[in-house]
């Protein structure tokens, strides 16, 4: 399914442009329907009608296999009030609320705004490698990096324990949700780079040196010039990499939930009780939530988008 | 080649605003016609409109003896070229200027055959092979000439073909494309802002304003007979003095000062009646001394124009100016008179001329 | 000038700890590959090329690529052809209802991600006879990518100057000729850079073909990747990692042509 994709900034028609008739082929709404129709066709069947399915699939007790899997009942909000009242989806919401703020809000943000930072007036070799780095975690498939993480963690012969010295200790037994935590901030760290990286370039240097000669220090240069110039940046930025960490099925690959649910973020709960237990209308349910979760998310996002202009 | 005849011609936008407001227009066949306006005027759609761009709401437009009022751009035997020429970014100077054949099925051999030949006569010859990223503003410019004098059209419609220019080249290209519509003798529609190269360039123009046409003339009674007042501010490259005044018996009293009645409103005016006085800075006489039926004042600024000065007088308490041949300029805080011409101050009532 | 020093220092410093935590986790895939018998530790690699050899013979590994291929391949042609006409139309037509069409497919490709819809898509998959159908996993992922895809596109059109369609109206080219001549070619960066994002979107992600495609035979690399170091017993660790760092060429391959051909700056939609 779709990575959640920053939505790019509405290009606004000026109102000069506006005036003249925009269809400069001669198109046709016919024939321009033709053309949109086929790409809203498959919105509709593959995105738009799961996610209203998924409301009413909460309000019945379907399952996987059995008799609920022949005849769902229809159930309304029992899924839905059975969820809340469950202490293993409130253990799930705790740890996606750990997984966001501790990898996204500050691990993401702050690493990448670090780096951005650090490397804002540099030309050359090492920004290129560094940067260069960062953007590999992020580009190189998910199974691959999880895979990665597991053999540099492993209790037995990870490098960690033997860079550290300290044979035995497994991260990923002992400390799953730090270990995923720090894996998605490794994992994710570029996208956050990149933009306030190009937020940091936008920066107008005249501002920089009125401050530098006015004696402000680094900190107070930040605090003063540059925050203020970026502050919209850190909002989308906040925004987009909360949706998307929210969403993330990573975690499951490193490490399934485990052990014993210590790590079972919402997006791995879904799956775990929906897919391998057959609840799909628990499942629903939750999922439900999930997407409300997301709307509130995308429309702070979207308002945003729209007071820039 | 045809002549162009607007009927009545509407355009008016879903919103409601009229863009075009039932227009009558007739271009003779072979014309080299101006429409000239400020933005916003509706110039731009009109063109756009004859093209077959946008859509009459009304009226009618005929070219030749065919009514193409419902026909679309391709099937009315005109060619345009854009304000931004609107070349193929993707083609090389060839293809661009033979894409019209190119779309009449016309061979391959046969189009490159007539590219050369148009692109010969324009000079381009050099430069066939070349992307339009790599010519000039200039080149480009006559690459989008040649492309549309490749098409045989009936018509040529230009839109803004100079604003891309910057100033130097632009008076080149006005009278290059003045020497090339003289040679083909295609009927051309060229709008432009820039009241200068209409002047210059065109056979007849047509002054527009918010959907109207103000007034339809040669350059020489556009610029001498402004038929209103706003045509009269829009028009010449230093504006016309355009001044409030009353009619006292055979002359008249305008700025506080005592000037005769011009030579086209004798007899046409009625005593005490409120008019607006015209007449061109390059239309008056400067004198240091006072003169008889001048404007009289003292000089707050003089403008250097290169051959003449351009002189500020305050008179009373409005400002006249006048345009004084160099070597006469006075300095500022003189006294100072001018003196109208009789025979080409105008007289305006309710802003038409009297 | 102490300052300065101490600056230096701290700077080099951070540097050096952030290039560690950046590489050390990747080293592994590009040591073990070339080491005979590799453990989980990172060592310096005998530089053996019997891994890949192995790798050859293994029933699924070449062929899950090939998978991954077909499945990136088919969704990102799909994702390009649709969203490229429905951009130009929405871009150029004012259909009714346009632009709340457009803040819906942007509020939908935004909420609607796989975790959300992983219970009713595997539904619907089951209903319409699409599990283990790599065509249908095709139309499931292109109907997730679409909105965004269509959205970026727009961008693209509406950024290309309307004069060059309406002159070669005026020369008489019909609709669809415009659209062959002129816009085709005017947006060829635009269709590239969605094709290219189509494909490493496709390529990465797992969590869709584990769903959708339970024959091992039509699995993408990503699962197989997944069944390669969970499935039973002890971990074939060169298989793996020379499998992985196959996996991973053709990523890291397409990033360095975009980053060569349109600069990899900050681009609005572009995420993996």
């Amino acid at each position: 399914m779709a990575q959640a994709t920053s939505p790019p900034e509405v290009v606004r028609e000026s109102g000069q442009a506006r005036r003249y008739n925009s269809d400069a082929a001669g198109l046709g709404r016919l024939r321009a329907g033709a053309f949109a129709a086929p790409a809203l066709l498959l919105i509709a069947v593959f995105l738009v009608f799961p996610a209203l399915w998924v409301l009413y699939l909460g309000l019945t007790n379907y399952r996987l296999t059995g008799i609920a899997a022949a005849e769902p009942q229809f159930v309304g909000l029992d899924n839905l009030i059975s969820a809340v009242s469950d202490p293993t989806f409130w253990s799930s919401t705790w740890l996606t609320v750990q997984f966001v703020l501790g990898s996204a809000v500050i691990g993401q943000v702050g690493l990448g705004f670090a780096i951005a930072w650090l490397l804002r007036d540099r030309q050359g070799p090492l920004k290129r490698l560094v940067e260069g780095l960062v953007i590999l975690a992020w580009i190189l498939p998910s199974a691959i990096v999880s895979f990665l993480w597991v053999a540099l963690l492993d209790r037995d012969g990870g490098t960690l324990n033997a860079l550290l010295s300290t044979p035995q200790f497994a991260p990923l037994l002992d400390h799953p949700m730090l270990s995923i935590i720090v894996f998605n901030t490794w994992r994710g760290t570029a996208f956050s780079m990149m933009l306030y990286g190009a937020a940091l370039g936008n920066v107008p240097p005249s501002h920089l040196e009125s401050a530098r000669l006015a004696g402000a220090s680094g900190w107070q240069q930040l605090r003063d010039v540059v925050f203020p110039h970026i502050r919209g940046h850190i909002l989308t930025n906040l925004l987009l990499i909360s949706l998307w960490t929210f969403n993330d099925f990573t975690p499951f690959l490193l490490t399934a939930g485990g052990p014993d649910g210590q790590s079972e973020v919402l997006a791995v709960h879904v799956y775990k009780v929906a897919l391998q237990g057959g609840e799909l209308g628990y499942g629903a349910a939750v999922s439900t939530i999930i997407l409300l979760i997301n709307l509130v998310v995308a429309v702070f996002y979207l308002r945003l988008l729209r007071s820039k202009k | 080649m045809a002549a162009i005849e607007l009927r009545g011609l509407s355009k008016v936008y879903p919103g409601g605003v009229k863009a075009l407001d039932s227009l009558d227009l007739a271009i003779p066949d072979g014309e080299f016609f101006a429409l000239l306006g400020p933005s916003g005027c509706g110039k731009t759609t009109l063109l756009r409109t004859i093209a077959g761009l946008e859509t009459a709401t009304g009226g009618a437009v005929v070219i030749g003896e065919r009514d193409v009022t419902g026909v679309q751009p391709g099937a009315r035997d005109i060619a345009m070229v854009f304000q931004d020429y609107a070349l193929f970014p993707h083609m090389d100077v060839t293809d661009n200027i033979s894409y019209p054949l190119r779309i009449k099925k016309v061979g391959k051999g046969p189009r490159r055959e007539k590219a050369a030949e148009v692109g010969a006569r324009l000079g381009l010859e050099h430069l066939m092979d070349r992307r339009p990223g790599q010519l000039s503003g200039g080149q480009q410019q006559r690459v989008a000439l040649a492309r549309v004098m490749a098409t045989q059209a009936q018509a040529f419609l230009f839109d803004e073909p100079l604003s891309n220019l910057d100033a130097r080249l632009r008076l080149e290209a006005r009278t290059f494309l003045k020497k090339l519509q003289r040679e083909l003798g295609v009927t051309t529609v060229f709008v432009t802002h820039d009241q200068a190269e209409a002047l210059a360039m065109a056979d007849r123009m047509a002054v527009m304003e918010a959907g109207h046409i103000r007034q339809i003339g040669t350059p020489a009674e556009v610029f001498q007979r402004p038929a209103n007042t706003f045509v009269a501010g829009f028009i010449g490259s230093t504006p016309m003095n355009l001044l409030d005044g009353t009619v006292r018996g055979d002359t008249l009293e305008v700025a506080g000062c005592k000037v005769a009645v011009p030579v086209t409103a004798e007899g046409r005016l009625s005593d005490g009646e409120k008019i607006v006085y015209g007449v061109r800075p390059e239309y008056m006489a400067y004198s240091a001394a006072p003169a008889e039926g001048a404007f009289g004042g003292r000089v707050v600024i003089v403008e250097n124009l290169g051959a003449s000065h351009l002189v500020t007088l305050e008179a009373g308490d409005v400002s006249v100016q006048a345009v004084v041949p160099e070597g006469n300029e006075p300095a500022v805080g003189d006294d100072g008179y001018a003196v109208p011409r009789r025979d080409r101050a105008l007289i305006y009532r309710d802003g038409d001329l009297v | 000038m102490t300052r300065f020093v101490l600056g230096r220092i701290g700077f080099y410093t951070l540097i050096a700890v952030l290039l560690a935590f950046f590489t050390i986790p990747l080293l592994w895939l590009v040591t073990a590959p070339f080491t005979s018998d590799p453990t989980y530790k990172v060592s310096v690699p005998d530089f053996t090329l019997d891994n890949f050899r192995a790798i050859a013979e293994h029933p699924y590994a070449l062929p899950s690529l090939w998978n991954s291929v077909l499945l990136s391949a088919g969704t990102a042609l799909l994702v390009v052809i649709l969203a490229a006409l429905a951009a130009y139309a929405l871009s150029r037509v004012r259909l009714p209802g346009r632009d709340a069409l457009l803040y819906t497919l942007l509020l939908l490709s935004s909420i609607i991600t796989g975790t959300a819809a992983m219970v009713p898509l595997f539904q619907l998959a089951v209903q319409l006879n699409l599990i283990d159908s790599q065509l249908g996993l095709i139309l499931i992922l292109t109907g997730g990518l679409l909105p965004a895809a269509i959205f970026m596109m727009k961008d693209f059109m509406d950024a290309t100057p309307k004069s060059y369609e309406e002159s070669a109206r005026v020369f008489g080219a019909t609709p669809l000729q415009i659209v062959r001549h002129v816009v085709v070619p005017l947006v060829r960066p635009g269709l590239a850079t969605i094709g290219v994002w189509a494909v490493a979107n496709v390529w990465g992600n797992f969590l869709m073909p584990y769903l959708l495609l339970s024959d091992v035979e039509k699995q993408p690399a990503a699962v197989i990747t997944y069944t390669l170091y969970t499935e039973g017993g002890q971990a074939n660790l060169s298989m793996l990692s020379t499998f992985g760092l196959l996996y991973s060429i053709p990523v890291v391959l397409m990033y360095l042509f975009v980053s060569k051909k349109y600069g990899f700056r900050f681009h609005g939609g572009i995420k993996r």
